[in-house]
């Protein structure tokens, strides 16, 4: 699985990195993430397009999510 | 569909619209640069004698927010992306909101309570927000914010609490406006209640007004912009129930430059894009933790300052100051180096990484 660091990204780059990810074909795809905000959206933008989304509690404010 | 940011979007109109019934000045129950202003007047550090208080409005919208965040185990001191653009970024949509009255969050306000001069401001909000999402498809990304110690993102939550326990004491230092704006103020619990109950809301739901536009441009999700329409949706129905609509373009604290309400709000829209906010939600991110946005308040604070003493503020009923003209003209040149010169921070570039 390929893995993509979008932690300390302000908005809206984190959406943007992974949906160029998506766009690239490149799922399934990990995602560290370390702000609720980019997690919400990367999650909506992702289940949207019809993908699943794992989201894990890594440590306070960091998050692994799992699209594929 | 997630509801959380039409819900927060119903309880921000509400509320804002409660705060104008209890003593808030009209269309201003909660506006994010109104408020900052009158913080830094009640400071000293301008002496604008009719928009001079602390707001314990923006007390309880931090502490809301930080203490959700730790509940939910998402506070986390975090900066370091290009602190001193942001603070430029910060003092810019200061000095554009307050050319054209208001943040964001008042220019719904303003429309749901029937000032047509905010209908400019929103077209002007619009394009920024357009151009600011050109500067970022065009490769500008203000680089990578660090995990700090915990203790750093304590600061701003510090802060809000000493200027309320200020409000509390007023020492004779501070200074509190006897007329106009800074004057008419909700009881002092009211509105810090109902600044944390913003701040918790906004925290979980992630409402953010240049979000909305940006998302429906950017990646055609609509997502956030029910907030927006929520919000205006009760500010305007509330207003009619109370008898406080008043659609016009005069007797609002606002005023009919419509160039000028325009260009303010272009450069709020840019400048919040490129910061990755609008001001109320740099509040909740400071909040939260990250420092960066809190040196964006900072900035709006300043700028604020710069705004009041050097006369660049809109005038309610008149318009807005050549001075005034000047500083927004300065600003948007200021934003569009920022935004497409290059000059701060990385180019974007693939974070895409393989295992090893």
């Amino acid at each position: 699985m390929q893995k993509l660091d979008v932690c300390g990204l302000s908005c809206p780059m984190p959406v943007i990195k992974v949906k160029e990810a998506i766009d690239a074909g490149k799922l399934p795809i990990q995602v560290t993430v370390d702000a609720g905000a980019p997690v919400d959206n990367i999650s909506r933008l992702a289940e949207n397009q019809g993908f699943s989304v794992t989201k894990s509690p890594v440590e306070p404010g960091i998050w692994l999510l799992e699209i594929e | 569909m997630d509801y959380k940011v039409i819900f927060s979007g119903l309880v921000v109109g509400a509320l804002a619209v409660t705060l104008t019934a209890l003593g808030n000045p009209p269309n201003m129950g909660y506006c994010i640069a109104c408020f900052l202003r009158d913080i830094a007047g009640s400071l000293g550090l301008h002496r604008a004698a009719a928009v001079q208080y602390i707001r314990p409005e923006i007390t309880g919208l931090g502490i809301g927010a930080f203490l959700i965040s730790l509940k939910n185990r998402e506070f986390r001191a975090r900066g370091g992306a290009n602190p001193l653009m942001r603070f430029v970024l910060g003092f810019a949509i200061m000095v554009g909101a307050l050319a054209f009255l208001g943040c964001p969050l008042r220019l719904v306000l303003r429309l749901g309570g029937g000032d047509i001069n905010a209908i400019t401001g929103l077209i002007g909000f619009i394009a920024g927000i357009w151009v600011g999402i050109i500067a970022i498809k065009g490769g500008f990304n203000p680089g990578r914010a660090q995990s700090q110690s915990k203790g750093t993102g304590y600061i701003y939550p510090i802060f809000l609490v000493a200027i309320f326990v200020a409000l509390m004491v007023r020492p004779d230092f501070l200074f509190f406006s006897e007329a106009g704006p800074g004057s008419m103020t909700a009881p002092i619990l009211a509105a810090l209640a109902a600044g944390l109950a913003i701040g918790i809301m906004a925290q979980r739901s992630r409402l953010c007004m240049v979000g909305g536009i940006r998302d429906i441009i950017l990646i055609r999700d609509p997502h956030l912009l029910w907030g927006f329409v929520a919000i205006f949706a009760v500010t305007l129905g509330g207003n009619l129930i109370l008898g406080e609509f008043n659609l016009g373009f005069s007797d609002q604290i606002a005023h009919s430059a419509h160039l000028w309400n325009f260009l303010g709000m272009v450069v709020v829209g840019f400048g919040a894009i490129l910061a990755g906010g609008c001001p109320l939600r740099q509040l909740v991110m400071a909040g939260e933790g990250d420092t960066d946005a809190t040196v964006t308040v900072i900035g709006m604070i300043v700028g604020a300052a710069f705004v009041h003493n050097f006369g660049l503020a809109g005038v309610p009923g008149v318009g807005l100051p050549s001075a005034g003209q000047i500083a927004v003209v300065l600003c948007l040149a200021a934003l569009a180096f920022i935004g497409f010169g290059h000059r701060f921070g990385a180019k974007s570039s693939s974070a895409l990484k393989e295992v090893a």
